[in-house]
């Protein structure tokens, strides 16, 4: 399947400065189309009727949180754009941010007229600092344009803690929290931030709100899947040739975006959606990309035949014990036990029933985790261990 | 004042957030001093302990002082698949110093390893304030840090 530019439309084509290059280019058509035919409803049948669903990994249908939110008592609603990609091996809301912040703009005043919020957030990652300036700047002009007559948007920075990308842990954040994972329900369209009405959504998935209003709802379920509709921005990393920032319809097959875009060579495995993502062997290469199959945020690091798998994996688990919240004991002690295994794998010393624990120790993490981080952090396991199990038991003590 | 009302304080979306008190601290100061926390406290309504658990939470905020520049060198696998080891033991072998630990005679830098940046594309990458220089090699770090007094 092709590749194609929806999201990344304006990337390289307009000045991210200059309003005026983006008006140009239809920028803020969308929202004063909206704003003249002074129906929300039929935005929200609109999205529905896309197919959109949320690009930060967990997919929920995009037009059914807007129904849900606007259909929330309350005159006191919020739209948060989540920014703070801190998924290892994404970095596509950094480039969407830097070349072309004025969709982002648009695409938030739009969510907000249409759930009934007059205010937005944009929590940006702390790593992402320099980009604060390009997003200023671009909320300025759309100002001083009187694009923005009803609605506000403010940046938040966040302090550093990969957790905070998640919803509810990200709301706590900007109330000045701790970043910890909310119990839900209540989920955000219900109660969310401040404990009001909130939509909460990834940059790519805002993106692609503006396109929709203006080409319509069936323009952009044409592309894709069954259920997975329009678009995918992937960032690709690791054992590839060239690496980037890359734009497929949903359904493309694994193969055409590593070997073909980003030319790797000698594939041993991939993981796609990140540290908590899934890993696929290179004989699952022509998998298609979507949510039916694997998607996660985006994320897809390309390891070569050179490398150790259970390095990778040790590594990766390092990582999510490192940056778990510590709120639910699953995801604190089961990602801490998970390190201790397989740092004893990595030394040649696993002992047979290691492997049995860790199995059970990722069911249990799956099933009482509080949020997606504990839910997910046992992924690269249990994916390694069905599709490479030799490597576990190659290190396993032979005394 | 009884717990639900502090916690309402907390909650209070009018006053600037906790959170951003304690990065202006960290930006200012280069960390957050106890007097202030002690502050933050009082004027929020909040424990002290509470504060600190914020403080704490993030990587960014630090609650003991730093050097004038923190080189954060990102250690996450896709980093890790180009390399960054070399550009740890050359920055360490630059500095003289070890990651966590703080140049003693002139505080000029601090060295911490951190979590993914989104610079996988450009590995390695390691960020020193809120710079990110992209695309290391051990022999390009001698000169990047010379960049920071």
């Amino acid at each position: 399947m092709p590749k194609k530019r929806i999201v990344l439309r304006n990337c390289d084509t307009i000045d991210p400065r200059q309003i005026a290059t983006y008006v140009e280019r239809d920028g803020f058509k969308a929202l004063k189309k909206v704003l003249d035919e002074k129906a929300p409803e039929l935005i929200i049948e609109a999205i529905k009727a896309s197919g959109l669903r949320g690009r930060g990994g967990a997919g929920f249908p995009t037009g059914l949180k807007w129904e849900l939110a606007r259909k929330s008592a309350g005159d006191e609603k919020y739209i948060i754009c989540n920014a703070d990609e801190g998924e290892v091996g994404t970095f596509k809301d950094r480039y969407i941010l830097e070349k072309d912040p004025f969709t982002l703009i648009e695409a938030m005043a739009i969510g907000g007229y249409a759930v009934g919020a007059k205010k937005g957030y944009i929590y940006l990652r702390a790593e992402y600092h320099y980009l604060l300036d390009t997003l200023t700047n671009a909320i300025g002009q759309a100002t001083e344009n009187k694009l923005l007559n009803h609605f506000d948007i403010e940046i938040r920075e966040g302090a550093g803690a990969y957790v905070c990308g998640e919803e509810s842990a990200l709301m706590e954040s900007i109330e000045g929290k701790r970043g910890e994972a909310r119990y839900r329900p209540p989920f955000p369209p219900t109660k969310g931030l401040w404990e009001k009405p909130t939509i909460i959504n990834n940059v790519e998935t805002l993106m692609n709100i503006p396109p929709i209003i203006l080409n319509g709802a069936q323009w952009f379920s044409q592309m894709g899947t069954e259920r997975s509709k329009g678009t995918k921005v992937f960032s690709v990393s690791g054992d590839v040739g060239r690496p980037g920032v890359y734009e497929l319809v949903l359904g493309s097959k694994l193969r055409e975006l590593v070997e073909d875009l980003a030319q790797a060579k000698k594939i041993k495995m991939v993981q796609i959606g990140g540290a908590t993502g899934r890993i696929l062997p290179y004989d699952m290469i022509d998998t298609p990309l979507s949510f039916e199959t694997v998607l996660g945020a985006g994320a897809v690091t390309v390891f070569d035949e050179s490398r150790d798998i259970i390095d990778i994996v040790y590594r990766t688990m390092e990582f999510l014990a490192e940056e778990s919240c510590g709120k639910c004991v699953p995801c604190r002690q089961g990602t801490e036990a998970m390190v201790e295994i397989m740092r004893s794998f990595s030394r040649g010393e696993g002992q047979k029933k290691d492997i049995r624990l860790l199995e059970e120790l990722s069911s249990a993490m799956a099933l009482s985790s509080m949020c997606g981080l504990g839910q997910a952090a046992p992924t690269a396991v249990v994916d390694t261990l069905k599709y490479f199990k030799d490597a576990y038991e190659n290190r396993i003590s032979k005394n | 004042m009884g717990k639900t009302e502090r916690k309402t304080t907390l909650r209070s979306k009018d006053e600037k957030s906790l959170i951003v008190a304690l990065k202006e601290a960290q930006n200012k100061l280069g960390y957050v001093p106890q007097e202030l926390m002690v502050e933050l406290a009082q004027r929020n309504g909040l424990s002290l302990s509470e504060i600190y658990g914020v403080a704490t939470f993030y990587s960014f905020i630090s609650t003991k002082p730093a050097g004038r520049n923190v080189i954060k060198i990102c250690k996450s696998v896709p980093c890790y698949l180009k390399n960054c080891e070399t550009i740890i033991k050359s920055v360490e072998q630059e500095t003289g110093i070890k990651p966590g630990q703080t140049t003693t005679e002139d505080g000029r830098f601090t060295l911490q390893l951190v979590n993914c940046i989104g610079a996988c594309d450009k590995a390695p990458a390691m960020m020193i304030n809120n710079d990110v220089h992209v695309d290391l090699t051990p022999s390009k770090i001698s000169q990047i840090l010379n960049g920071y007094k």
